[in-house]
């Protein structure tokens, strides 16, 4: 093997990580939207990407894209398939988001911040164990993409799985800014997110935002999930977990309630993460997303662009 | 004194009998609950301090009940056998045993200052997320701890030391141990909370600038109050890990801090007896649906009910099971119909 530069070898951990981050980023926009309108965790969010990984699975099943039986490594499926599923996920998870929101939140809206949060987590554990017993403990083999090409640029591999998780979450970014501050549902949402009370007696059907915030947060994460499981090609009901928890972190730190936060904190943390579990020990990676959040909260606690709100006396 | 001296004598006194009582004439699976059930009161009676009666929402528990057990293990282990080697479980000495209890508690609340010295500036959610953070970190730091075991952790944690009369018990005297400090934080939790300090408490839970108008120095009982919680997890992990006698970093991930909160909110945040009450739930309330499990023969099916249940209950009772009340006498006697309780004019 070729002696690696070490200029090389950060790059190609930068890229990996703008990978990796642009899910994490994915997924954390959902979390930003919600606790922008509710001032709510939704620990049920990385659920929702597991569903959304799961949902895309059995439409690979039906269509005949499965493992076969010795377990060994799944069919490909050309890239329209894998756009069709993303689409079924999306619309199924969409669908899952607001059935949660409509069971287990809106029951509790006056109930204080605390019953929500616990209802939450509830839903979050529901989801696990019932995927367990629904889907299997046992993880199940993701179809791959039709043809894995890596491409070398100076010596840094990218492969084109990559690319597609990095212009796909760029443009659904793109899109979901656009849509959040260009249209009317839009407005309603940051309205809602400003001031409930206040967007209610404007005439905004707030029960609708809440729903539809949910509704785009979930379809955010099954892309996520589909993504993930496409790159990495095994999925567990619990593929949630940990995920979530940084995900939420990436939130935190960019900024929670600012979509360009969620953004940036995704990459901030993909890229660390995975410069870290390079150069030094994997072991070390789990941790940076929680060093960079502890050091955030304290020098800046509204995160790199939240507004800070100041107390009123 | 006297009083406390007589309390404490009663409460050991008590103990002993339960201890003996329970591995006399109920089954050792039954005893294992008992014991869980144990574990998560202490857990959960401390946190309440931070949580319920300071107000300050912490989801860093499981970190501090981390720092405790290993700390504790690691002392032990070297006080009764030396050094880490294979071979049978020991008892542990009564002195060393206290001695690391004691030290595990220490650690633990010293790193409550530590955390909550800085994290305490921060308010709401964003102290519980920083805590999640400072949680998960102590785990991760005790995973990449090759001297503690990595991430297999710590085995071949000494028992608990047997007391005179307890020889022939054949569950040991984990009941006694665990069940005295359950004691100790029932007994402290209420004191604290009738004293001028929990008064203060109380008075930042429900406003913090009106509290310090009033002279309360806040940020000083915060970290007081971030310290008890974090000492008696500390000694809740040491106990645990005598208890197991084996520790992983893995045990005490920030699922573990979780399920404390829910402990606490579906008790009734606030209230000593919630707090007790939502330990005994959520302990219990997966094994109870365990023979469901069996008969219908779908596995993993206690839990999905267990989750449900606790959406359930939460959506039907949001201010927990006893609200901020306690279960006192006042409130037995008001169930009586036809009398007043307590509120005699």
């Amino acid at each position: 093997m070729a002696e690696v530069s070490l200029t090389t070898e950060v790059l190609q951990y930068v890229t990996n990580g703008v990978a990796k981050g642009s899910t994490y980023a994915l997924m954390a926009v959902g979390y930003t939207l919600v606790y922008g309108v509710l001032q709510l965790i939704n620990f049920a969010h990385a659920e929702v990407y597991m569903l959304g990984s799961y949902f895309a699975w059995y439409q690979a099943k039906w269509a005949g894209y499965l493992p076969d039986s010795k377990g060994a490594r799944a069919e490909t499926v050309p890239l329209y398939m894998v756009a069709l599923f993303v689409a079924g996920a999306m619309a199924a998870c969409a669908l899952a988001g607001m059935l949660i929101e409509r069971l287990a939140y809106r029951p509790l809206r006056n109930a204080g911040r605390l019953a929500p949060l616990i209802t939450a987590i509830g839903v979050s554990l529901l989801l696990q164990y019932g995927g367990q017993v629904v889907f299997g403990t046992e993880p199940k083999l993701f179809p791959t993409f039709a043809e894995t090409v890596v491409y070398d640029a100076g010596g840094v591999k990218i492969p084109n799985t990559n690319i597609y998780i990095v212009v796909t979450s760029l443009v659904l970014m793109l899109g979901l800014t656009f849509f959040v501050n260009k249209t009317r549902p839009g407005a309603a949402m940051r309205a809602c997110s400003h001031d409930m009370r206040t967007a209610r007696l404007m005439g905004v059907n707030v029960n609708a935002t809440i729903s539809l915030t949910f509704a785009i947060g979930s379809a955010l994460a099954a892309v996520a999930g589909v993504l993930v499981a496409m790159d990495q090609p095994a999925i567990t009901p619990l593929m949630g977990v940990r995920i979530g928890l940084k995900a939420f972190v990436a939130a935190v730190v960019g900024g929670i309630g600012s979509i360009p936060g969620a953004a940036l904190g995704g990459l901030l943390l993909g890229v660390s993460e995975s410069v870290v579990s390079g150069l030094w020990k994997p072991v070390y990676s789990e941790a940076v997303a929680f060093v960079f959040l502890i050091v955030v909260l304290l020098v800046k606690p509204s995160g790199i662009l939240g507004k800070s709100v100041r107390e009123k006396v | 004194m006297p009083r406390t001296l007589a309390l404490l004598l009663a409460g050991v006194v008590a103990c002993y009998g339960l201890n003996w009582f329970l591995s006399e004439f109920i089954e050792v699976v039954y005893v294992d609950y008992v014991n869980l059930i144990g574990l998560a009161i202490i857990l959960a009676v401390g946190l309440n301090v931070v949580n319920g009666l300071t107000g300050q929402f912490s989801i860093g528990h499981a970190g501090f009940m981390a720092v405790g057990a290993f700390v504790g293990a690691m002392a032990s282990i070297l006080f009764t056998y030396g050094e880490i080697a294979a071979g049978p479980l020991a008892f542990a000495g009564l002195g060393s045993f206290l001695f690391c209890l004691l030290l595990s508690g220490l650690a633990a609340g010293a790193l409550g200052v530590l955390v909550g010295a800085p994290a305490l500036r921060l308010r709401g959610d964003y102290l519980a997320i920083a805590t999640l953070g400072f949680g998960e970190i102590t785990r991760i730091l005790l995973t990449a701890q090759d001297s503690l075991g990595g991430p297999t952790g710590l085995k071949r944690i000494p028992k608990m030391p047997l007391l005179p009369g307890t020889e022939t018990w054949d569950g040991g005297t984990s009941v006694f141990w665990i069940y005295l400090f359950v004691f100790l934080v029932v007994g402290l939790a209420v004191r604290l909370q009738r004293s001028t300090f929990g008064r203060a408490m109380i008075a930042i839970r429900e406003n913090e600038l009106a509290a310090e108008t009033m002279g309360v120095p806040s940020a000083r009982l915060k970290v007081v109050a971030f310290v008890f919680g974090a000492f008696f997890a500390g000694i809740a992990g040491a106990l645990y890990a005598h208890y197991q006698h084996s520790v992983r970093p893995d045990d005490f991930t920030s699922v573990r801090s979780i399920e404390v909160i829910v402990m606490l909110v579906l008790g009734g945040l606030g209230s000593v007896t919630g707090a007790i009450a939502g330990a005994v739930v959520v302990t219990l309330l997966p094994q109870l649906l365990r023979p469901l499990e069996e008969a219908m023969g779908i596995d993993g099916l206690s839990m999905v009910v267990y989750a449900l249940l606790l959406i359930v209950m939460m959506v039907f009772r949001p201010q927990g099971i006893f609200g901020q009340r306690e279960l006192s006498l006042k409130l037995l006697r008001g169930l009586i119909p036809g009398r007043r309780g307590g509120k005699t004019p």
